[in-house]
């Protein structure tokens, strides 16, 4: 068997793997949408003045940013229900889907920690000079604060998506049949072990040339924001 | 010149006590501003100058003691903070301007969107000011294409845009090359001389001499001595002041 008869039938199953591949971007990209949500939330709740917000936020950020993404994925497939009623109508939520909401914890943790640090890494002199000026604290947060830190956040934000992409393939313990689970499959299926490494190197490459372009580019974002 | 000394003080601080922590950096301060006084606070880093300025637009809550702007108490809990910072302007030493906003909406946003005057109005006032700052084409750069000194005479109009009765210099040439210096005390000059109340921190010793009505000398949370700069740089009697003014001139 030559490699072109190895490369040819690495790619008959390509549509197959890439298929669950979708899934992981599909999962990845809800996940960040949830997790930057609510990770603003949580961020601007560690931020505030009252202890009643700020004493959750902080206790359900250092949470689920110190807990093992797939513990929080386990509890997620576990305790949540196969299917919830809302109204009269019943949904299914299938694996893939809590399992998003699993990863969505420790984004919206981690998120949260980057907002908190964008805030604080504003000079304490513009709270200063908006408060000479009449400003109160909130209208100062979010005209003079915030503005200037949605840039810092960038880079970061960009960082955790990347990270959290990679670790999508852990929703495969959990009976998710993404790309990991479909080579699996696929490496089973024809059984041959000479075709093990390539069918692995695929799914690699896969991740890879989704995930290296976003790293590159929130680099260099930060490159750009630093210098300005 | 005694015809406003007679009359009410415009600001007007009494046995001004303010701790931090264990430290206390201000052991009762006294002081009585008129409407139109240029006063300079000079004295060694850490004797509470800059605190002083803090404690009378509220920045810095006090311990002890009673400020009065006018009509307003500074150190009650309920006042009234935007009609504070109307009537008290406040100049930082690191310029503290908004980065990510051009200087016209810098000098302009605080107007509009606080005192709720509007946009036209003030944005029209904020050129004029910026004019008299000689920054009239700089409206549109951002606060970082400008170098120190044009930042800090933009943080100057930033303060008189708000159209206060006072403004307090915080050191504001401390941050400054030498030769951005002149510049800004200047600046500063002008608006004291258009009949603005100010109260500066300085070091600079001959801007002090030259610009200000009256001298504090402060030295470890009090006020030493205070007399017309003519009397104080020639006749100072406390020997804390002697001691200071051999070093610095």
């Amino acid at each position: 068997m030559g490699d072109a008869n190895v490369l040819a039938r690495v790619l008959d199953w390509m549509p197959f793997v890439l298929t669950g591949f979708g899934l992981n971007v599909l999962m990845s990209l809800l996940a960040i949408a949830i997790g930057t949500a609510v990770g603003t939330f949580l961020g601007l709740g560690q931020l505030s003045q009252p202890l009643i917000i700020a004493v959750p936020s902080r206790l359900a950020t250092q949470l689920f940013r110190n807990a093992p993404w797939l513990v929080l994925l386990f509890y997620c497939i576990f305790l949540m229900p196969y299917q919830v009623g809302i109204g009269g109508s019943v949904i299914v939520l299938p694996s893939w889907l809590r399992a998003t909401i699993g990863f969505s914890f420790p984004v919206a943790a981690n998120f949260s920690e980057i907002v908190r640090g964008a805030v604080n890494s504003v000079p304490r002199g513009q709270w200063e000079a908006a408060e000479a000026l009449g400003y109160g604290r909130q209208s100062t947060l979010f005209r003079i604060i915030l503005p200037q830190c949605v840039t810092r956040m960038i880079p970061p934000w960009m960082n955790l998506y990347a990270l959290l992409l990679t670790a999508t393939p852990l929703s495969v313990i959990v009976g998710v049949e993404e790309a990991l689970g479909r080579t699996q499959a696929a490496v089973q299926a024809l059984s041959d072990s000479r075709m093990l490494i390539p069918m692995y190197l695929a799914l690699l490459a896969m991740f890879f040339i989704y995930a290296w372009p976003i790293n590159r580019l929130s680099l260099m974002l930060e490159r750009r924001f630093r210098t300005k | 010149m005694n015809a406003s000394s007679s009359s009410q003080p415009l600001i007007s601080l009494r046995g001004v006590r303010k701790s931090f922590g264990p430290f206390e950096v201000l052991r009762g301060i006294d002081m009585d501003i008129r409407k139109g006084e240029v006063v300079a606070i000079i004295g060694p880093s850490g004797s509470g100058k800059s605190t002083i300025l803090r404690t009378i637009n509220g920045l810095t809550p006090i311990n002890d003691g009673v400020i009065m702007v006018g009509e307003i108490k500074v150190n009650d809990p309920k006042v009234d903070k935007v009609k504070l910072r109307h009537r008290v302007g406040m100049v930082f030493q690191q310029y503290n301007l908004f980065p990510h906003k051009t200087v016209l909406e810098n000098v302009a946003m605080a107007p509009i969107q606080v005192l709720k005057e509007p946009r036209s109005l003030v944005e029209e006032r904020a050129r004029k000011l910026l004019g008299e700052m000689r920054l009239p084409d700089k409206a549109d750069s951002y606060p970082g294409e400008l170098s120190g000194g044009q930042q800090q005479r933009v943080a100057i109009a930033r303060a008189l845009c708000m159209e206060p009765e006072v403004i307090l210099f915080d050191e504001v040439t401390a941050a400054l090359d030498p030769e951005m210096v002149k510049e800004v005390l200047a600046a500063v000059r002008k608006v004291a001389e258009d009949g603005m109340t100010c109260i500066l921190v300085t070091h600079e010793m001959g801007f002090a001499r030259e610009a200000a009505d009256h001298i504090y000398f402060t030295d470890k949370g009090l006020i030493v001595e205070h007399a017309p700069p003519a009397e104080f740089f020639t006749r100072a009697s406390d020997p804390r002041t002697k001691e200071f003014l051999s070093k610095v001139l």
